[in-house]
């Protein structure tokens, strides 16, 4: 008999598609959080997949900080205007002018912890019942507790303690008026193989990816780029670097790593004899051993 | 290790499996150990548990903490809901559902079982076989993992000794005897040492049999699905409405069961009109042939009605549509199921309500009797139910296939999911 065993990535690209359809034909207005960052490429690119030749039937929402690095905001303008998606800014400057939220003061601030509410805002104003996230459950242990169809309540606040059971492939998506679910359809991939998937697929990354020299500074460990948006304490000091990013945040919470990896083949090797997780380097989640779940828990990503 | 390579990595398989063991059995000890040899714990990672072993007051480094995500478990250190974990061999790609083993917490091994080709069953070694041994048995034997391994740890406890491992899994078998469960390995362990685990252990030269992960790695999985019995539950309708597709009319769906090839007479139900396959597409290209777990999307020959919910089947080969189903259901609320009630359901990519016509009986998981004269079914309480949908449902049983043959049922003032069904 013939041999009818998929690869691992094909596996798992087929659960993927699988999630996407099932958001798509249980919510009536459902959206995917695109970023910029890899993993938002990969969700878009599986939402390609699902429902081709026909297009995407969701918009893309993005939290937009005001403090994202130019490269990645560039990519996701492109990338919307190439496949003719639907793009929506929810922006976190808006939110901090109208008074809604107060910024963070001090050399550490960051406009991480705000975007919940530019983004509860955003679903709010755009009455979205469901919006696809590209978190994975390798990434964090808090994650490592989500569920694919993860309910929020009418506070978009997250309740993992009570979470509903997720049994076979069988999504429950019910839910009261005004509440909403958060999707994660590659919650199953690893860091390695969202790389390998982008290599064997060829989709297109945002250059930050790659090596390239930049001014930075270091500070308790970490290589910050050089911006406006961090203000440099007297005794640090900036110099040029060859570095890249692993993830793809704020400017204000997001690590580079030294690196000289230019091509995907490259970073899949670099990846492969890392020693540290990609969030290492995300000052976000340093805040507190509980950093992530709180902030889920109060409706973040 | 054998050096990483992209090439070995684009052509590895996927395994998933679940670890049930009680409170101190070394489940945590033992993922903790799998994911150390196999290099998935990362330095920063192992840095931050260290840290808080430390701050616990904790002698050793805690493994557990890699597992226990929510600030309320680590305070109380327990494990309170399933964790899902990941780790590669040059062989193979793993999840492992990590469900607890605490005796209220059935519910969560359902769920990890649910999706699993494979089970592990931890056993004190100087406990033996207890209640929650059977309990995590005949789980595993309900939800129908493929394939079930016993490892019987802390063995450095008892010496090592041959007629402890022996005399455990004699009373295994016993009581597995009464279930279906035909794949059982037996392997003693010591997680904690290492025995078995990775490294064939020097302490029990008396064991001729594989490691644990030689095992995982080994485990034929690929008729794990089911690959005779054609079925295509249809979960959306692709209909582009450009002028490059003007008529396209694709159905999408996960394949469920079977294989489908271009050509083939295909029908669909519950409608029972006939078609021809035209083509299986795919956004890059149009395949010859799919089969499960395959995400695809079909065309057909002819233009018929179609919508989410029904399914596409071979006309040679076709379920069964009914509306009187029988399930072992397990229960997975607080709030005790109503007799008489109404639910919602949900099977493959179809919603229907249906009524609790008759709870038939309910199993003693321990003992594995009916109860007939008890028939109040609450949380973790496993049962017998009769259910009438409101329409019909194309159905295999459980047994026959995993995805056709499960539903749940949904609450329908709180839309939690109350019930976890195997049709029988």
């Amino acid at each position: 008999m013939k041999n009818y065993n998929l690869t691992h990535l094909k596996e798992l690209e087929s659960e993927s598609i699988y999630v996407i359809r099932e958001l798509a034909a249980q919510f009536e207005r459902p959206a995917l959080l695109f970023s910029g960052g890899k993993d938002s490429i990969i969700c878009f690119h599986l939402a390609r997949k699902a429902f081709a030749p026909a297009k995407v039937p969701f918009p893309l929402v993005h939290i937009d900080t005001g403090h994202n690095f130019e490269e990645a905001i560039t990519f996701r303008d492109d990338l919307a205007a190439k496949y003719g998606a639907h793009l929506i800014v929810g922006s976190v400057q808006d939110s901090i002018d109208t008074g809604r939220v107060n910024e963070e003061k001090g050399f550490n601030a960051s406009r991480n912890v705000l975007q919940t509410v530019t983004l509860l805002d955003t679903i709010e104003n755009y009455k979205f019942d469901a919006l696809i996230g590209g978190a994975r459950r390798d990434e964090e242990k808090a994650r490592a507790k989500e569920r694919f169809f993860s309910h929020r309540d009418e506070f978009g606040q997250w309740d993992p303690k009570n979470q509903r059971p997720e049994l076979w492939n069988i999504f429950n998506g019910k839910k009261a008026v005004g509440e909403h679910f958060r999707v994660f359809p590659i919650s199953n991939w690893t860091e390695m193989d969202v790389w390998q998937y982008i290599l064997q697929e060829k989709i297109e990354i945002p250059s930050i990816y790659f090596t390239h020299e930049r001014e930075c500074f270091v500070r308790d460990g970490v290589i910050y780029a050089h911006s406006h948006v961090i203000p440099l304490k007297p005794t640090e000091k900036v110099e040029k670097m060859q570095v890249r990013f692993r993830t793809v945040g704020d400017i204000s919470c997001t690590g580079a790593v030294l690196s000289k990896a230019n091509s995907l083949e490259e970073i899949v090797e670099e990846v492969a004899a890392t020693r540290v997780t990609e969030r290492g380097s995300r000052i976000d989640d340093k805040r507190s051993e509980a950093a992530m779940e709180d902030r889920k828990k109060a409706g973040y990503f | 290790m054998t050096e990483f390579s992209t090439a070995g990595y684009l052509d590895m398989d996927l395994l998933r499996f679940t670890t049930a063991g009680s409170v101190d059995d070394g489940k945590s000890t033992l993922i903790g150990r799998l994911l150390y040899d196999s290099k998935s714990i990362f330095e920063d990672q192992y840095e931050a548990i260290r840290a808080s072993s430390e701050k616990r007051g904790e002698e050793y480094v805690n493994l557990a903490l890699l597992t226990d995500g929510l600030r309320a478990e680590r305070e109380q250190g327990i494990t309170i809901d399933v964790a899902y974990r990941y780790f590669a061999t040059p062989k193979r790609k793993f999840i492992i559902a990590d469900t607890p083993g605490h005796i209220q917490y059935t519910r969560n091994m359902v769920t990890g079982a649910s999706t699993a080709n494979a089970a592990i069953i931890l056993i004190d070694a100087r406990k033996g076989v207890i209640e929650q041994t059977m309990r995590h048995t005949y789980i595993a034997s309900l939800l129908r993992i493929p394939h079930v391994i016993v490892c019987v740890n802390k063995m450095d406890l008892v010496d090592f000794k041959k007629e402890v491992f022996e005399q455990i899994k004699k009373d295994y078998e016993a009581f597995a005897a009464k279930l279906d469960t035909t794949d059982i390995h037996f392997l003693p362990i010591s997680a904690l040492k290492g025995d078995n685990v990775v490294d064939a252990s020097k302490n029990m030269k008396w064991y001729k049999g594989p490691t644990l992960m030689y095992l995982l790695e080994n485990i034929k999985i690929s008729n794990d699905q089911n690959h005779s019995d054609a079925r295509f539950p249809v979960q959306y309708v692709i209909r582009p409405m450009n002028s490059e597709y003007h008529d396209y009319r694709g159905y999408a769906g996960r394949i469920t069961g079977g294989v489908f090839k271009k050509g083939d007479a295909i029908t669909v139900l519950p409608g029972g009109l006939t078609s021809k396959i035209k083509s299986i597409d795919t956004l890059n290209n149009s395949l010859e042939e799919a089969f499960a777990p395959m995400s695809v999307t079909l065309t057909l020959e002819d233009e018929i009605d179609i919508s989410r919910g029904d399914m596409i089947v071979k006309t040679d080969n076709q379920p069964e549509a009914t509306q009187d189903i029988d399930v072992m259901v397990c229960w997975l609320a607080e709030k005790k199921l109503q007799p008489n009630g109404k639910y919602a359901l949900k099977h493959t990519s179809k919603e229907v309500r249906c009524v609790i016509k008759e709870i038939q009986y309910k199993v003693n998981i321990n003992t594995l009797e009916k109860i007939e004269d008890d028939k109040t079914i609450g949380l973790n309480d496993i049962a017998c139910l009769t259910l009438r949908t409101t329409s019909p449902l194309i159905v295999d049983k459980y047994k026959k296939n995993r995805n056709t043959g499960s539903l749940i049922l949904i609450d329908e003032s709180t839309n939690v999911t109350v019930g976890a069904g195997m049709i029988i």
